[in-house]
């Protein structure tokens, strides 16, 4: 086995390039668990841990540039004001062990429906950026999930960073598992409400093969907060049902060992429900210059 | 290949090194520090919990390579040797030790909270002692005792502080 340790990210894609087969390590919290139980033997490991430009945020053309080697416990300590949803989802990963090693980019590339950070990238909109050796793309964050555990990153490509756009307004993280810590969610949903735009960000996670949105709940939404976004008046209590049914509805669970479908979807349209309750809540609360 | 690290402030030097292996293996393994225990090799368990850098880690999911010119901790570097740390001393004045093998994992997690709160010229709270602890599991004690240990290691490290 080769071990790279690409010091530029130059180096990096180029050592991507020259050997596609090569297995990209980050916290390695994926993939040493794999190695360690011999489901994983790469011929070569890169380590990507010494690349200065995957360590770094920050702010670029009115987004948030988050380095896909960013660790969690730094999008929570460092980001939980610019990036809400997603420092949301980020302290319920695994443990503080977990959460000092893993990183977002880690978790796209591996693209597990299950993942939590991608309910928060899909409700608040955030893009994919992927380079290689040919060039650097952006790719929507709900269009890079292609199949379980199969992403649109090509095989001399690597993930750079993830860029979101700070929050206009409120967003939440609800996720179901069997204890606080060290779960792999049964069920989780994130949302975001776009008072700019007038428009309602969702995702849904291990409710279906890949992380979706739920579209139809997205524009039932916004069409019910015609009006409501300036008043900032109550949201009707069937609004907030219907919304959790919408959502429910776009899910395609299976049964696993974590939890059956039919729970699953109980789950989402309740867990849809309380999020959007909770968000509307900030949002009626907050400063009218914010939205 | 040839790992090159700091171990408990020495820099240390192994060959042979397989490319796949973890740091865990190569602390327990090759540097004859068996401390850091292995028992999920899957980051679920913490026993394996070293520094990195300052850092907590689950040693089992750290690449040998990846440790390469870094600072590790490991339990054994916590005191002087024949001595004791405070954090030692609490876990077994409250009997928060029975197998003792999630121990040595609880003993770094700890000494990392109750450092990071003691800068911060605080005791945790309890809700916080159990967050920092959510990564190691231990079988036997049923946890109340560690909580108290880890209550009991933070008052005296206060102490100490003033
Ligand atoms: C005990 C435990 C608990 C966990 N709990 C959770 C949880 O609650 N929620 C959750 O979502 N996940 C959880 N995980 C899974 C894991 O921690 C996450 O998926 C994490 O985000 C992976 O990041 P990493 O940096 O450690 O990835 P690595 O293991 O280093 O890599 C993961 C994959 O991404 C690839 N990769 C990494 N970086 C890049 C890059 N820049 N470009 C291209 N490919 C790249 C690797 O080749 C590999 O295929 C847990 C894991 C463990 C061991
Ligand atoms: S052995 Fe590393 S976490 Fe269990
Ligand atoms: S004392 Fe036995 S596992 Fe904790």
């Amino acid at each position: 086995m080769d071990f790279l340790q690409p010091a530029t990210w130059a180096e990096a894609l180029e050592a991507k390039a020259a050997a596609r087969e090569a297995v990209p390590i980050a916290g390695g919290t994926d993939v040493m668990v794999a190695v360690n139980f011999g489901r994983l033997r790469p011929t070569t490991l890169i380590d990507l841990t010494r690349v200065p430009e995957l360590q770094e945020w920050g702010l670029d053309d009115g987004a948030v540039r988050l380095g896909a080697g960013v660790p969690y416990a730094r999008v929570i300590t460092e980001l939980g004001g610019r990036l809400p949803g997603l420092a949301m989802a980020a302290r319920t990963i695994g443990s503080p062990q977990i959460r000092n090693r893993g990183t977002v980019g880690g978790n796209l590339a591996t693209a597990s429906p299950a993942g939590d950070a991608h309910p928060a990238l899909l409700a608040a909109g955030a893009e994919v950026e992927v380079a290689s050796v040919r060039g650097t793309r952006r790719i929507p964050v709900s269009e890079f999930y292609r199949g379980v555990k199969r992403s649109a990153l090509a095989d001399d490509e690597l993930i750079a960073a993830v860029r979101i756009r700070p929050p206009a307004g409120p967003q939440q993280y609800s996720k179901i598992g069997t204890r606080n810590a060290m779960v792999i969610a049964v069920a989780a949903f994130g949302l975001a409400l776009h008072p700019d735009r007038r428009a309602v960000g969702t995702g849904i996670g291990s409710a279906a093969p890949t992380p979706r949105r739920a579209p139809e709940a997205e524009e039932f939404l916004a069409g019910e907060l015609d009006g409501l976004w300036e008043s900032r008046g109550e949201l009707p209590a069937a609004t907030a049902g219907r919304f959790g049914e919408l959502v429910a509805a776009a899910a395609a669970p299976i049964d696993d060992v974590r939890g059956t479908a039919a729970y699953r979807v109980h789950a989402l349209s309740v867990m849809a429900r309380r999020t959007l309750t909770w968000a509307w809540a900030d949002y009626r609360k907050g400063d009218p210059t914010c939205a | 290949m040839r790992l090159s690290c700091s171990v408990n402030g020495t820099p240390r030097e192994v060959d042979d090194v397989w490319e796949g292996e973890s740091l865990l293996y190569v602390l327990r393994e090759r540097m004859g520090l068996p401390g850091s225990k292995n028992a999920c090799e899957q980051g679920e368990c913490g026993s394996c919990t070293v520094y990195l850098d300052d850092v907590p880690v689950c040693a089992c999911l750290v690449a040998a390579g990846q440790a390469q010119g870094r600072e590790v901790g490991t339990v054994e570097g916590l005191a002087p040797a024949g001595e004791l740390h405070p954090v030692q001393e609490a876990f077994l004045e409250a009997g928060a030790v029975q197998c003792g093998f999630c121990t040595p994992g609880l003993l770094v997690a700890t000494d990392d909270l109750v450092a990071r709160t003691r800068a911060e010229g605080r005791k945790p709270a309890d809700a916080e002692i159990r967050e920092a602890l959510a990564g190691n599991l231990c079988r036997c004690t049923g946890y109340e005792k560690i909580l108290d240990a880890v209550r009991l290691a933070a008052d005296r490290m206060a102490g100490d502080a003033r």
